[in-house]
């Protein structure tokens, strides 16, 4: 499958005459250099990326790294100094006034991190203004605009004017604006970054939500490496206008680049990263229901462990056998089925780590990760909860 | 010796004059033109204003200071009006508003584009500071020096020169509210594929509309002030009263025409402060 976006050597130079510079910038003069001979600030320096359809691809870097100059390119509110833009296989860059025009009513929506509401609108009229400028008859997007501040829990301030709301919701009045035109791609600039810490985790959680039903491709700016590897399926590290790293946040986190993402990675809580499927382990031994007692006492013995899952022919769980109620029961002619013990914990591999540690630090087993079908993945250890976290 | 010598006596004047008659050579027609339209839209106002039933006037007068502010204000200005008329100097009040609102009207359909241009501009808006500082220092009865050349005597150079006196507070004010629409609501509108016209009706006018009114209510004071010295030319009205009493050091007439200036400029002063109030948007 093509990817949705795909930007290719984007460079964005800030002056007088940015196409003059190139040269300069391509021989591998730095940037304060440049600035200072020609006065030109180099914002984005020969970026590559693609984002697949339906991806949360998360820029993050410092302040000045570049990230808004980025973004921008993609709507064009900045034209690319040199570079393509594909989205959809097309390359925006080239496109005529009437084609951006379009582009920017159908295709891409922008969420500000100041929210950029019309103040002299209501929150309503707000919503409804790219439907306005798309020309949907009034009734059709004043139904849309509706349902749209809805989704977002805004309903019944849809008369209220922006000034009169709080910072979040603001900015949620902000996302259904985007959301209202219905664009394939969301540009969201910092959006949360204005708001205050507890407001910023709740607004984080509900994109997350909505993500996961209206599978948008979202590129999602922030300063906050925290922020990053929550939202992001994949995350790119900026700095000074060049991306250092892209990968998934589980990968950047086992396989920093460099120095430079190290120093980022470690102020990182990797428990809110980190998720079952990544901390699990292939247990070392594993009965099937049909092999009996006698296996199971063997297998334990062999691994030198005292309680064993139990799997049926799919790998489906059946449960669990410790060592001691093995014995006991061969002793008594009793059958692995009669035996089988639930007072394990089981887990999804989707579930982070952090919820997982204080299950692991009461549970006397180890956690079992299932999947929906309850077919065993893996299982989690104390230890591994605990050294993934390090 | 000690006299500035002849020798370097420079008559620029002629060139003006010159200048002026080069002027109404070419662009006789056009001035001509100009001074039809104003006189047309003037009489029809002056016209409008004096068959007006002289209690419909006063109703109007209180309902919009009713709507505006209040209606203990509303009534204050129904009273000063009424006294004006008390003053045997309704007709005369009338004349001068006509002369006003003209040049308020004229103003504002020069100033709001040239505004606009000159917020879109930053090379315009260069070129207008100087004149616009320049405007605004000059006293105003030098405004009626190229008006009479231009139109000669009358009501219509009146509201020449009070149309160019009046005129800066609107260009000016109509340039800041728009320069300071927050960047990023500018964006906002683009990045939903707004036009530039759109850009422009849709957000950057009713976001500075609160600025503009502002500078429309300065427009309107300036453009009564002038009033007063355009008399000097032959417009009939208030200040043609005042200037007949200064003549006659007569007093009496002098106070009653003056003190009603002074009722009209607070009436249209709170009057339009009132309605720009109305257009800031909540908190
Ligand atoms: N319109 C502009 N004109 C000149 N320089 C700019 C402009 N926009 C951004 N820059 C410069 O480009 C660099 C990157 O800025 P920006 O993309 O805003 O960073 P970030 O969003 O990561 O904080 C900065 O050095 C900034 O000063
Ligand atoms: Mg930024």
């Amino acid at each position: 499958m093509n990817p949705k976006i795909k930007v290719e050597n984007l460079t964005k130079i800030f002056g007088r005459n940015p196409k003059s510079v190139l040269a300069k910038l391509k021989s591998g003069m730095p940037k304060d250099k440049i600035l200072q001979e020609t006065g030109h600030t180099v914002g984005v320096c020969n970026v590559s990326f693609e984002v697949k359809e339906g991806e949360v691809f998360v820029i993050m870097g410092l302040s000045g790294s570049g990230k808004s100059t980025l973004i921008r390119c993609l709507n064009l509110l900045n034209r690319p100094t040199e570079g393509k833009i594909y989205i959809d296989n097309e390359d925006i860059v080239e496109y005529d006034k009437k084609q951006l025009k379009e582009f920017r009513q159908k295709k891409v929506a922008m969420v500000f991190q100041h929210f950029g509401l019309f103040t002299h609108r209501t929150v309503l009229d707000n919503v409804v203004y790219g439907l306005e400028i798309r020309g949907v008859p009034g009734d059709e997007r004043y139904k849309i605009a509706r349902k749209t501040l809805e989704i977002v829990g805004l309903k019944g301030w849809e008369s209220h004017y922006p000034k009169q709301l709080s910072g979040g919701m603001q900015q949620r009045v902000g996302l259904a604006r985007a959301l209202a035109n219905d664009p394939d791609i969301l540009l969201m600039d910092e959006p949360f970054s204005a708001l205050d810490p507890l407001i910023r985790r709740e607004m984080q959680q509900e994109l997350l939500d909505l993500q996961s039903k209206l599978k948008k491709t979202i590129i999602f700016i922030t300063h906050d490496i925290n922020e990053a590897f929550k939202l992001g399926d994949r995350v790119a590290i900026m700095k000074d206008g060049i991306i250092e790293q892209i990968g998934t946040p589980e990968e950047i986190l086992a396989n920093p680049k460099n120095e430079y993402i190290k120093n980022f990675v470690r102020d990182i809580d990797r428990s809110k990263v980190m998720q079952a499927k990544n901390v699990m382990f292939r247990p070392s031994a594993l009965v099937s229901l049909k092999d009996g007692l006698k296996i199971a006492i063997q297998e334990m013995e062999q691994s030198g462990i005292s309680s064993i899952f139990v799997v049926d022919n799919d790998r489906r769980l059946q449960g669990l056998v410790t060592i001691d109620d093995a014995i006991k029961a061969l002793k008594e002619n009793k059958r692995l089925a009669d035996i089988l013990q639930q007072t394990f914990y089981t887990t999804k591999p989707e579930t982070y780590v952090h919820e997982l540690i204080p299950i692991a630090t009461k549970s006397k087993y180890p956690i079992a990760v299932v999947d929906d079908d309850d077919r065993l993945l893996g299982i989690i250890v104390r230890v591994s909860v605990l050294s993934s976290l390090v | 010796m000690n006299n500035f010598p002849e020798f370097f006596r420079l008559k620029i004047g002629i060139y003006v004059d010159n200048f002026v008659k080069w002027l109404m050579r070419n662009f006789g027609d056009f001035f001509d033109g100009v001074s039809d339209g104003i006189l047309w839209f003037l009489v029809k106002m002056e016209k409008f204003l004096l068959w007006l039933p002289w209690w419909v006037f006063l109703l109007m007068i209180f309902l919009l200071g009713w709507k505006a502010r209040n209606f203990k204000i509303g009534l204050t200005f129904a009273v000063l009006i009424f006294l004006v008329g008390t003053f045997g100097l309704w007709d005369y009040m009338m004349m001068t508003l006509a002369i006003v609102l003209t040049s308020v009207i004229i103003s504002l359909l020069l100033g709001i584009p040239l505004g606009i241009l000159s917020a879109y501009s930053d090379k315009f808006s260069i070129v207008m500071r100087p004149i616009l500082d320049a405007m605004q220092t000059m006293p105003s009865f030098v405004y009626l020096i190229p008006a009479i050349m231009l139109f000669n005597m009358g009501k219509v150079p009146a509201v020449f020169a009070t149309t160019i006196y009046a005129l800066p507070p609107v260009i000016r004010l109509t340039d800041l509210g728009i320069r300071r629409v927050p960047q990023e609501m500018v964006e906002a509108a683009h990045s939903f594929g707004s036009s530039g016209w759109q850009t422009l009706v849709k957000v950057q006018l009713p976001q500075a509309l609160p600025t503009i009114m502002t500078g429309i209510n300065q427009t309107t004071m300036m453009a009564l002030s002038m009033v007063v010295i355009a008399s000097m030319i032959g417009a009939k009205g208030l200040g043609l009263e005042v200037l007949v009493a200064i003549q006659h050091i007569d007093i009496a007439q002098g106070f009653e025409a003056g003190i009603s200036i002074v009722f009209l400029a607070i009436i249209i002063d709170r009057m339009t402060q009132g309605i720009a109030k109305k257009f800031e948007y909540p908190e």
